[in-house]
């Protein structure tokens, strides 16, 4: 069986050819083109560890099949800053704010984290005041697990880097 | 309580100070974590990253049964799935140089690695699906279909018959009594008898347990996250009749530990065995739900305590016996009485243990393994004691301040508690809490309940070895194969490294997590920073005190003559301690003496002296708020705040999130973690992270944890105290006393749901 799916993935296109109808996205990016950072901690949406950007939005990747995501626009944790228009090496706000607020401890969940973060950040363009309200992060994080318990330091350094982004008229 | 009573401290022992060190440059320092680019980037590689050329998946399949044999595999029908390579099973399994249920190493445990077809808990592996790609082995393994020869399990701690274990946690005797307890409780003006349950949890660190294993000839390269390298080394050396120096393990980032990663489980050495099977790299991650069953857990416990005080709030007698259990084929006693051992002052003290044999894996050490279960039940008992000597339950707390260790009648290394009180009770406002329950109510009509707890988790010191090295370019190197699984070894360990070079931490390399590394001992019981920051320190003492022999011996130096004795490092220079103007650069003394570098080992040990005459702990105090619906009983923690004491702080900002992280796991003690069984199936109904309930951000309230400054002069030489647990303690029985402030009901099961408040 050969698929021909075609993935921009970090502003990179591919057009990739699977062998396989099963491949989740999660396990495309992990464990066919290298892309570890994206973490599987439950396969089964119950995590959030395995979240990317799909078409700008937040996404459980362990959930999307890559054959039904022909086309799609996907951005990971390493494409995140360079997505947005920084140079390698650079990070995103939510990335350096994640470091200033010890947002995690093992690291595992982060790149779910931010990811995560980064598209509530976005929703918030529709829904203005989302991203000021700790109650409300905290709510629109959950379903992005910490068993570190980090939240304290997720929370804040949401806040944080939206703040920051505000103030320099920038979005995430 | 002991016979005899020390009047005064014992002659005081030499303090462990340090001697050409200075600390404080970068100990103490707030640093943000040295490995966070690297995970806020996505870099940062975890053993399932890895993928060496050639590599195959393999994929477990496991019983669905908790008791019998398998019957039946369709091995044809997963060998015939396109992709699959091999299966493997009890029939052609590699042949082991050691039955892995013959143990005797130190943290060993018995193995289910398909020697056999018995089946002794759910979610033991039965067979294990290697293909060349994740989907082929996943769909391999459910083609398997096995049938069971069922027999009857037991996995709940009133199904099984009770025993007396030999030892509970590490060694420790299950029955320890001082004074009467029974005359203790006949004196008593007021008393309490209490049972109460506390509930099976699962580790689950986020990142599940996972290999990846590569022969070569006898020697095997694997990437696994382990919390003890070299122990992990000696147990698969033993399984596989290879030498522990052939086996090299790479462990720089474990996606989270809490115990379950200090031994070698069986799905790593499955994963092993596959690549040994077919000749090929393989990589076996388990699934969420094999999660629960071969890779430890906390067991089960019923407690019951029976707590007496005289009229001034005084206690007379504390009985605190345990019911816990292991599993049917191995040991494995959790040490719920040990608490009680060391916080409150009695003449009268027992502590009593007893267990079951259940069809369940193993249980292990998980977070504060015997105080987090000890002291949930312990602070809700001295709490309804309170109640019933009608006193403040902080006043009755204070009013039994153990000046000694009661159990040994031997003083502390040091003890802040009564500064962590007072810290922890201005900054929560507890002197306005009113005596009876149920009598706060917020501004939405919610109840709400105040309540407190003692932390304490002991101070324990292992063993380690390190090695420093300075450079000719005046940089310095710190090796040891140490384990950072999120507490900050990778950042602690450079500053201490760092200090202990006289360096700045940006010059100081850390090599860490990798077993070719001096052995760093492990990462367990909160003594990691101690144990291994001690041997940095002694190693990078030695080379400072060679490089100080070097300069102080030549007379081309400006410090010649001023003995070894004479300097002091700081800055990358020595400085004579008579004359601080006087000073030479390191890499000038070792560029004189023709050196590109040098070298010096050091290591690390329990002070036996030091620990014949003190005990050590670390100790804290939670304070809680709860609100909780006058009608639908929902309960939610909104307010905690803990106040620690742990001796010296390498690191607030890390040490910060460790109380918040040990806080959040006794929040999830309290109100959410519980591993359900299906008592007809012993199968664990709620293996997923859906239904295992852990709190997720909206369940976490403002926080605060208060660093209580504390110095210790004979813990160890850095005088550090462990922080990784400690924070559960208190919180369980701050957050359950606050939920009978609230509402005047006592819920003595954990975790504490709804429906027990309706
Ligand atoms: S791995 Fe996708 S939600 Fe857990
Ligand atoms: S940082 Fe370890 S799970 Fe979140």
């Amino acid at each position: 069986m050969s698929i021909p799916v075609a993935l921009t993935i970090n502003g990179r296109r591919h057009a990739l050819v699977l062998d396989d109808p099963r491949v989740t996205l999660l396990d495309l990016l992990r464990e066919r083109l290298d892309l570890t950072g994206t973490k599987k901690g439950c396969d089964r949406g119950q995590c959030g560890a395995c979240t990317v950007l799909l078409d700008g939005r937040r996404v459980n990747a362990c959930l999307a099949l890559a054959v039904s995501h022909d086309g799609a626009d996907i951005v990971t944790i390493e494409g995140l800053a360079e997505s947005c228009g920084l140079e390698p090496g650079q990070l995103h706000p939510v990335q350096s704010a994640f470091i200033d607020h010890d947002a995690f401890q093992c690291g595992f969940c982060t790149p779910g984290q931010i990811m995560s973060a980064v598209g509530l950040l976005r929703e918030a363009r529709s829904d203005p005041n989302l991203d000021d309200d700790p109650e409300r992060v905290r709510e629109l994080m959950s379903g992005n697990l910490c068993r570190c318990g980090a939240y304290l330091g997720i929370t804040e350094a949401i806040l944080d880097a939206s703040a920051r982004l505000r103030d320099a008229g920038a979005e995430a | 309580m002991p016979d005899t009573i020390p009047t005064a401290l014992p002659a005081a022992l030499p303090a462990l100070a340090p001697g050409h060190v200075r600390h404080g440059s970068s100990i103490g320092q707030p640093l943000t974590r040295r490995d966070g680019a690297l995970k806020v980037t996505g870099a940062a590689r975890f053993a399932a990253d890895n993928h060496p050329p050639g590599m195959l998946h393999a994929v477990m399949a496991v019983a669905s049964i908790a008791h019998g044999r398998v019957q039946s595999l369709d091995i044809a029908a997963a060998r015939a799935h396109p992709g699959v390579v091999e299966v493997m099973t009890s029939s052609n399994a590699p042949k082991l140089a050691r039955h892995p249920d013959q143990t005797g190493q130190p943290f060993t445990y018995k193995l289910d690695l398909l020697q056999d077809d018995r089946v002794r808990y759910a979610n033991q592996p039965i067979a294990v699906v290697i293909a060349e790609t994740l989907e082929a082995a996943t769909e391999g393994a459910l083609l398997l279909r096995p049938t069971y020869a069922a027999e009857p399990s037991s996995t709940s701690l009133d199904q099984a018959e009770r025993f007396v274990p030999d030892t509970v946690g590490v060694g420790s005797p299950p029955n320890e009594t001082s004074g009467d307890v029974a005359a203790g409780l006949a004196d008593a003006d007021s008393r309490i008898e209490a049972t109460y349950d506390t509930a099976p949890q699962y580790h689950n660190a986020m990142e599940p347990h996972a290999v990846v294993a590569r022969w070569d000839g006898d020697r095997l390269f694997l990437d696994t996250p382990s919390q003890g390298l070299s122990m992990a080394q000696a147990r698969i050396a033993g399984l596989f009749g290879i030498d522990a120096a052939d086996i090299h393990i790479e462990s720089p980032f474990l996606g989270g530990g809490f115990g379950s990663k200090g031994a070698v489980w069986a799905p790593q050495v499955l994963g092993i065995m596959a690549a040994r099977l077919v000749g090929r790299p393989v990589k076996l991650v388990t699934r969420r739900e094999q999660m629960f069953g071969p890779v430890g857990h906390r067991a089960p416990t019923r407690q019951t305590l029976r707590l007496g005080a005289d009229r001034d709030g005084h206690l007379t007698a504390v009985d605190h016996h345990t019911l816990t259990a292991s599993s049917t084929f191995d040991d494995f006693f959790e040490p719920s009485g040990r608490v009680s051992h060391t916080l409150y002052e009695t003449p009268n003290l027992r502590t009593t243990h007893e267990a079951v044999r259940l069809d369940t894996g193993t249980p292990f050490f998980m977070r504060a393994p015997g105080e987090a279960s000890g002291s949930a039940a312990l602070e809700s008992a001295v709490d309804e004691l309170a109640e019933a000597c009608g006193m403040d339950p902080l006043a009755f707390r204070i009013a039994n301040y153990a000046e000694q260790e009661p159990k040994s009648g031997k003083p502390f290394t040091s003890k802040k508690l009564r500064d962590c009180y007072a810290r922890g009770a201005e900054r929560f406002g507890w002197a306005s809490r009113p005596l009876q329950p149920r009598t706060l109510r917020d501004e939405a009509g919610l109840l709400v309940g105040w309540g407190m707890g003692t932390a304490s988790f002991p101070a324990l010191m292992m063993q380690a070895t390190a090695r420093a090295t300075l450079h000719a370019d005046g940089t310095g190197l710190i090796e040891l194969g140490a384990h950072d699984m999120g507490q900050g070894a990778w950042t602690a360990f450079a500053q201490i490294g760092a200090d202990g070079l006289g360096l700045d931490a940006a010059a100081v390399e850390l090599r860490i997590g990798n077993s070719a590394l001096p052995n760093a001992g492990m990462a367990g019981g909160s003594a990691h920073t101690a144990t291994a920051g001690s041997a940095i320190h002694d190693a990078a003492t030695a080379a400072i005190r060679a490089l100080a022999d070097l300069a102080t011996g030549d007379e081309r130096s400006a410090l010649f003559g001023a003995g070894n004795q004479g300097v002091v490092a700081r800055d990358g220079r020595l400085h004579r301690k008579d004359d601080e103007q006087r000073s030479e650069r390191y890499a000038d003394i070792l560029a004189r003496a023709g050196r590109a570098s040098l070298s010096a080992d050091g290591k690390a040990a329990p002070n036996a002296a030091n620990q014949a005459q003190y005990a050590a702990h670390a100790h804290g105090a939670v304070f809680a708020e709860v609100k909780i619906h006058p009608t639908l009983g929902q309960i939610r923690v909104t307010r905690l705040v803990g106040a620690f004491a742990a001796g010296a702080i390498i690191n607030p900002r890390l040490v910060t999130s460790q109380y918040y992280g040990g806080m959040i796991w006794g929040v999830s003690f309290a109100l959410h973690e519980h591993a359900l069984h299906d008592p007809r199936t012993g199968r664990v109904m709620n293996a997923n992270f859906a239904e295992y309930r852990v709190p997720v951000n909206a369940d976490i309230p403002d926080m605060e944890a208060i660093l209580v400054e504390e110095d210790d002069p004979y813990v160890n030489a850095l005088g550090v105290k462990g922080v990784g647990e400690i924070g559960i303690t208190g919180t369980v029985g701050a957050i359950a006393n606050a939920v009978w402030h609230a509402t005047g009901i006592r819920v003595r099961r954990l975790p504490i749901t709804l429906e027990r408040l309706l």
